[in-house]
């Protein structure tokens, strides 16, 4: 068994919240895990990206080679698209749909969208708004995350404890936020996928 | 025990505190880091009171690594492949002088520059100074080798350097830790004469150096850390160096290499081994993640020998870092790739935070520059070099740290006027001040703008030395005190420091203007801690 996932997203927007969930989850389960950062000058407000590796037997390589990832877990729209070259012919993206934007030529709606609709195998979300409503517009990170639990062969209720003992020290009411937000996203994909 | 997931740089950190360390010296730049902040947020640190503050530049960290070495003490110096250049006197010198207490150099070179500004390989510095060097592939060998290192070099009196690269330092995985050391005692060297390099001793020190290099050569073919692992099909061997191997491996999941292959990440390069895969192999494929120093000594000038492939005849490319489909490619193996980016996709370059203090700078001096035309203004390495970028546009070059001052002083002294230099508060401090001193001697005409923002801002917000001791500095490097004009870059105060600007640009002499405001990043940080 192995996962690997490119976790996309801008300098800034926090995409390694994303895999320290995982990340705490699958090192519960005794799994093998490599994790690729991106610090330094992209944190700028530039595109930045993580290869987060999942195996139950020793990982090799830190980078995921092209052409081979099981999953592209985006926080941006247009940056999950970048990493396209990574994504296996059966593999997923999951993305937010809510653009930053920081440049002057960001693709327009329209033709952003019509380009994650000519991927057959995608779950676009909103995840800013799904946040909102219940409560957190800091917690879209989990929304979305939830929405690629159904793709990532760990337990849902691992990944749920997990956010449980990430947030433990936040207080009882963020704990069940960011369990809501990632039961949401979780849902979203269920029907959507 | 169970495992910690650790980055590469902060398995480092906790290898040198396990192995006894009593200090840390270090000035940040990427990917190194990590390292001096995983022991600066370290409870075994504190209590051990190992030191753990930065220093003013990289020169100054390895020399008072020295002085905590002659004192008997463990120490490590972390510096980035560019700050090997600003420590290069105390790095080759020391060679000579040999280590006392154990005295390990990580140096973290930056392939395919990712936030550098060229992709130098360490490896070829420590082969200048004859000096030992690990090469980690993975976190755990990264903490195995830096708590063996200290050991080694005090086996050999010699400096280690362990060489890493951004994947590495950068990327997290489970370490398995071993047994804390205590530290040393203070004890000097039985000789006392090891640590002055007068001619007279130096032409000993250094033939004593000569003579350690073959038994460096033995430790490295009896390395538990250089493998030769055999393969049935002879018709080629592979030598990878540190990470390559990862990548060689990502190959064979799950299945075994069929070549031959020799793993090196200790040096000097073990001859030994190498022989035995050119006399065993018809060809040798060389995969390194750097610059091609096996393979070009294996290659020798001739390339008279059996057929080398790696970066230097193509198989490989010639310059940035390496990854699994490229092994893949030079393998022979068929290559796996997803979909092209689509065209939409746009580049999403680094850029200023909203509402930092540079983009008010930059605006006032961009007026200001406007009459004067393109090209004077020179500057460093810091954020502010993003302005380099539209929609500032507003400076022509970043060299090193501290050649702002310098260059604009030599383009002035060309006749280039108005001459100005954009500098930052912990860049000045670097490297800044024996320039500004160059100018302030000759009464230069020159303008230097140093962008006080309380902190080193490109590498996440370091303490910065420089911190409230700008104005003073300059005034004792004896700048004119009417012209250290300290501003506050804001929005509001436009026209006023546009003026104070337009001022000095026409002084015939040395000026500093220092724009005044803490990076919005730190200031973020300060208030959610509140």
């Amino acid at each position: 068994m192995k996962i690997d996932i490119i976790l996309a997203g801008v300098g800034g927007q926090g995409i390694l919240s994303i895999a320290s969930i995982i990340g705490y989850a699958a090192l519960k389960k005794g799994l093998h895990l490599k994790q690729a950062e991106v610090h330094g000058m992209s944190q700028r407000g530039g595109d930045v990206q993580s290869h987060f590796r999942l195996a139950d037997h020793e990982i090799a390589s830190d980078l995921i080679p092209q052409g081979q990832a099981d999953l592209i877990i985006s926080v941006e729209p247009m940056e999950s698209l970048r990493y396209l070259p990574w994504l296996s012919s059966k593999g997923w993206l999951i993305t937010n749909d809510q653009p930053f934007i920081n440049i002057p030529n960001y693709p327009a709606p329209e033709v952003l969208s019509a380009e994650l609709n000519k991927l057959p195998n995608k779950v676009v979300i909103n995840a800013d708004k799904i946040a909102k409503e219940l409560g957190s517009a800091r917690s879209a990170n989990m929304v979305i995350l939830g929405a690629a639990s159904p793709f990532i062969e760990i337990d849902f209720k691992d990944i749920e404890n997990a956010v449980s003992e990430v947030f433990a020290r936040k207080g009882e009411e963020i704990v069940n936020t960011n369990l809501a937000c990632l039961r949401a996203g979780r849902e979203f994909a269920q029907q959507n996928k | 025990m169970s495992k910690l997931l650790l980055l590469g740089d902060e398995a480092i950190g906790q290898a040198a505190l396990d192995a006894g360390i009593s200090g840390v010296y270090a000035y940040p730049g990427t990917p190194s880091t990590e390292i001096m902040e995983y022991v600066q947020h370290s409870k075994q640190a504190a209590e051990g009171q190992v030191h753990r503050s930065w220093s003013a530049n990289e020169k100054t960290a390895m020399e008072s690594a020295i002085g905590m070495s002659y004192a008997g003490k463990r120490a490590l110096v972390c510096m980035k492949h560019v700050g090997l250049n600003v420590a290069a006197d105390p790095f080759m010198n020391s060679a000579i002088t040999g280590a006392n207490g154990g005295l390990v150099y990580l140096i973290a070179d930056d392939p395919s520059m990712h936030s550098s500004q060229d992709e130098q390989d360490s490896r070829f510095f420590a082969k200048f100074a004859y000096i030992p060097v690990f090469e980690p592939s993975n976190q755990q060998e990264a903490y195995d080798m830096t708590y063996d290192a200290f050991a080694f070099s005090e086996k050999y009196r010699i400096p280690v350097m362990l060489r890493v690269t951004t994947r590495l330092a950068h990327s997290r995985a489970g370490v398995a830790k071993k047994e804390s050391l205590p530290q040393n005692e203070v004890k000097l060297c039985d000789n006392k004469k090891q640590f002055i390099l007068l001619p007279a001793h130096a032409r000993v020190f250094y033939r004593e150096l000569l003579a350690k290099q073959p038994l460096l050569e033995k430790e490295s073919v009896e390395s538990k850390y250089n493998q030769y692992i055999d393969g049935s099909d002879k018709s080629m061997g592979v030598i990878v160096s540190g990470i390559a191997y990862n990548y060689l491996m990502e190959n064979y999941v799950g299945t075994k290499c069929p070549y031959p292959v020799l793993k090196i990440t200790q040096y000097p390069i073990p001859t030994q081994l190498v022989a035995r895969m050119v006399n065993e192999c018809e060809t040798v494929l060389v995969a390194e993640e750097g610059y091609p120093l096996i393979e070009e000594q294996l290659k020798g000038l001739l390339n008279a020998g059996k057929p080398v492939k790696g970066r230097l005849d193509g198989t490989l490319p010639r310059d940035g870092e390496l990854n699994p489909n490229l092994l893949a490619v030079a393998l022979g193996l068929t290559d796996t790739y997803g979909a092209d980016v689509p065209e939409i996709v746009a580049p999403r370059p680094p850029a200023l935070c909203l509402g930092c203090p540079h983009i008010d700078s930059y605006t006032a001096l961009n007026q200001a520059m406007e009459q004067y035309g393109p090209g004077r203004v020179f500057s460093d390495i810091g954020c502010y070099t993003l302005g380099a970028l539209p929609p500032y546009n507003a400076i022509y070059s970043t060299v090193d740290m501290g050649a702002s001052i310098t260059m604009a002083k030599g383009a002035s002294d060309a006749g280039l006027r108005p001459a100005v230099a954009v500098i930052g508060d912990s860049t000045f401090t670097h490297s800044g001040i024996t320039s500004l001193l160059d100018c302030v001697v000759e009464n230069t005409p020159v303008t230097v703008f140093i962008l006080d923002n309380f902190t080193t801002g490109m590498t996440g917000g370091q303490d910065s030395h420089a911190l409230g001791r700008i104005g003073n500095i300059c005034k004792g490097l004896g700048v004119a005190e009417e012209h250290i004009r300290v501003i506050t870059p804001l929005k509001k105060n436009h026209e006023t420091n546009l003026q104070i600007v337009k001022e000095e640009l026409e002084y015939q002499g040395v000026s500093v203007i220092i724009p005044t405001r803490e990076c919005v990043q730190t200031l973020k940080k300060k208030l959610t801690k509140k």
